[in-house]
């Protein structure tokens, strides 16, 4: 006959041998399952010691510095406030009331969208928006009202700006102390050549200018007048490229021969066919100013509107997808490894999808070489594709990916080792590392998710130029690289992207321009310092 | 919890039994090892979970999302109750509470990503579903488990219960 069970068969207080086996007859089970949990732990942990003994040292990214920028009142004038003149002056604690109301909206639709939060949280710089000046009146008065707007880290500001028609009117001002350019680059080397020999500290957005021979020039006078330069790669203060910088300078990566970095976007706007403003006119825009140092001049008229709007289509303003966006690629790979100025450069490319009337490809290529460093650097963009490549840093004993890996990993980075690897050989084959999977990830903020949307945004998000992390916190690169700038001025310092990187940046997209519009090879020849 | 639908006290057969307390404790495994996991994972944070919630519950699993505070609420719920309700269920401690609380718990994970037509995830299920999967089953599972305690029978609630269950099984019987 079967047993039949039932609770508690026995009766008052005899609390026999029987009753507490059944009581405690599955606490076995609960041991062998802890039994192994720790044994998984241990072996993680044998795993991520044999890896990060020698990976990185984990401390964090720097620490940003009080929440008030110390020292002296510093008076600031804009050149240019354009949609990135906007957010440079946002960067330094001001925006115009219509962007702080459709963030504020923003955030209110999309709970994840933080930009109005990450404005707000931004450290109080102890600056006045003191001058502006913009060649368009819409955006002029614009400037004029972020001045003088309430809401901002740091609460009421101290002055209100004053509207310039020319920036060299801005530079006679003995108050002003620091000036953001951010024009066209067409107008960047005379403005940082007449702001440096003024006096004034410069922040000039990228590239640094139009040409190689004004490239020269800047730096000679930066140089010669000892001003605070700062040029705009805000990738110096993503803290991801900080990491991956230790990384190469510990040599966990091997031997680098091949860098590949990449451009993809695939929309009007990631192609600059901005919008051209309604109230753009002959009356509203200085369009003999904004074309004076053009190397083509043409009347006002619907080509000069779509020109003044949508300037980098033109070789005349700017350098295309070379200054644009290859300066990014190339200031972060300088970053990281520490490059220079390359030996040669070959570039191509093509107008392949956007025949709109441009004359700056919207397909290109180029093969940077540095002989004396065993390496290339090759970049590929396309402006009708969205497959995100990332940028990859090949080495003997790993590889190195930055973005590139879905949005679960924006702009953290990956190291995967190498199967031939002779650095990890040893533990690739006693198993502890498996080339399959990452051996150090880096993802900032992965507790904190972002509301990155549209496809341009993602873009620089997975670049690592809209958000970066200090402590876990969220900051945008764009306000750490004008407080860098701000705070150099004060402690009489350099600051992260200076002059010496600058005309790195800039030699190698002048290079990489020359090469595609001659359609030869190019050499930088350090000596003459001419591109030969 | 002595309501008529669900008699306090009941008798199994050997297999019966086994088969009960073999259910209970690989499910309160499962449920242990999912949150201790995650308690072990400095990293592990609920949030890539809720922003791919659909259904009727994706606004409220996003708004969790946008609170950091809420998140982090949310996230040690998460942790300490699997870690609790899977503890509970192998010792076999409050064992039917534990089983109510595991199905809570898991029909809110259905509910929050069920596997309906026309749901589209972006991380992949480890199987094949249409509108069953696998924690509707193991939800069921301990539904079975809270109608059919064994608790008392295999596990600690035996030695604690003893003297309170003691007239109830005089009634049955």
């Amino acid at each position: 006959m079967k047993e039949e069970h039932t609770d508690s068969k026995a009766s008052g207080t005899d609390l026999d041998r029987r009753e507490i086996l059944k009581g405690l007859a599955t606490l076995p089970v609960v041991g062998v399952l802890f039994y192994n949990i720790l044994r998984k732990m241990k072996r993680d942990a044998l795993r991520k010691s044999n890896l990060l003994s020698d990976l990185i040292s984990e401390h964090q990214a720097p620490a940003v510095i009080s929440s008030k920028s110390p020292g002296e009142h510093l008076r600031l004038g804009i050149i240019g406030y354009g949609g990135r003149g906007q957010h440079l002056v946002r960067g330094a604690g001001f925006a115009t009331p219509e962007w702080v109301e459709k963030a504020a909206a923003n955030a209110q639709k999309n709970k994840l969208d933080k930009g109005y939060a990450t404005f707000m949280q931004q450290d109080d710089l102890n600056v006045s928006l003191v001058g502006v000046c913009d060649l368009f009146n819409v955006r002029a008065r614009a400037a004029l009202a972020a001045s003088t707007n309430e809401i901002r880290p740091g609460g009421k500001p101290k002055e209100a700006a004053k509207r310039y028609r020319h920036y060299t009117e801005m530079l006679a001002n003995d108050d002003i102390d620091a000036v953001i350019i951010a024009t066209p680059d067409h107008w960047h080397s005379r403005i940082i050549i007449d702001a440096a020999r003024a006096g004034k500290h410069v922040y000039c957005e990228k590239a640094m200018t139009r040409t190689f021979q004004e490239a020269i020039d800047v730096y000679d006078t930066v140089k010669e007048t000892g001003i605070v330069f700062q040029l705009g790669h805000q990738n110096r203060q993503v803290d991801s490229l900080e990491k991956a910088r230790e990384i190469v300078q510990q040599g966990l990566l091997g031997p680098v021969n091949l860098v590949e970095v990449t451009t993809n976007r695939n929309s009007p706007w990631g192609a600059w066919v901005w919008d051209i403003d309604p109230k753009g006119n002959r009356r509203t825009i200085d369009w003999d100013t904004f074309q004076e140092p053009a190397p083509t001049k043409i009347p006002f008229g619907r080509e000069a509107l779509k020109r003044f709007f949508r300037w980098r289509c033109w070789y005349d303003y700017g350098t295309g997808l070379s200054g644009d966006l290859f300066s990014h690629e190339f200031d972060a790979v300088n970053q990281v490894m520490e490059l220079g100025a390359p030996k040669f450069v070959s570039a191509s490319g093509g107008i392949y999808f956007y025949k709109d009337g441009r004359d700056v490809p919207d397909v290109f290529q180029a093969i940077l070489e540095y002989p004396d460093k065993d390496l290339t650097l090759l970049y590929s963009a396309t402006l009708s594709s969205n497959k995100n490549r990332g940028n990859i840093f090949m080495g003997h004993d790993a590889t190195m990916q930055i973005g590139g890996a879905g949005d679960s990993k924006i702009h953290g980075l990956v190291v995967t080792a190498d199967p031939e690897s002779t650095r990890y050989r040893e533990r690739i084959e006693s198993g502890i590392i498996n080339t399959r999977y990452p051996i150090y990830t880096y993802s900032p903020g992965s507790k904190q998710i972002d509301g990155v949307t549209s496809a341009t945004a993602r873009y620089f998000a997975n670049k690592g130029l809209v958000y970066t992390y200090r402590e876990g916190k969220r900051m945008d690169p764009t306000h750490l690289h004008i407080k860098d700038w701000l705070d150099s001025i004060r402690e009489n310092r350099q600051p992260k992207c200076d002059i010496e990187v600058g005309l790195h940046e800039a030699l190698a997209c002048h290079m990489a321009t020359e090469s595609y519009l001659t359609g030869r090879r190019v050499e930088w020849d350090p000596d003459k310092r001419q591109i030969v | 919890m002595g309501n008529k639908a669900v008699p306090v006290s009941l008798k199994y057969t050997n297999n019966q039994l086994i088969g009960l307390s073999l259910l209970r404790v690989l499910i309160g495994w499962h449920l242990l090892y999912e949150g201790v996991a995650k308690l072990l994972n400095p990293y592990w944070s609920s949030a890539a979970y809720l922003l791919d919630v659909q259904w009727i519950f994706s606004g409220l699993a996003k708004s969790i999302v946008a609170n950091p505070v809420v998140l982090g609420i949310v996230d040690y719920l998460n942790m300490w109750g699997l870690t609790l309700i899977g503890l509970a269920l192998m010792l076999g401690l409050l064992g039917r509470y534990a089983s109510i609380a595991g199905m809570v718990l898991l029909l809110i994970y259905y509910f929050f990503t069920p596997p309906l037509l026309g749901l589209e995830y972006s991380r992949p299920w480890e199987g094949s579903y249409i509108i069953v999967n696998k924690n509707l089953i193991e939800a069921c599972a301990l539904y079975v488990l809270y109608v059919f305690p064994t608790s008392n029978i295999i596990g600690l609630d035996r030695l604690i219960f003893r003297n309170n269950t003691q007239p109830t099984e005089d009634l049955l019987t």
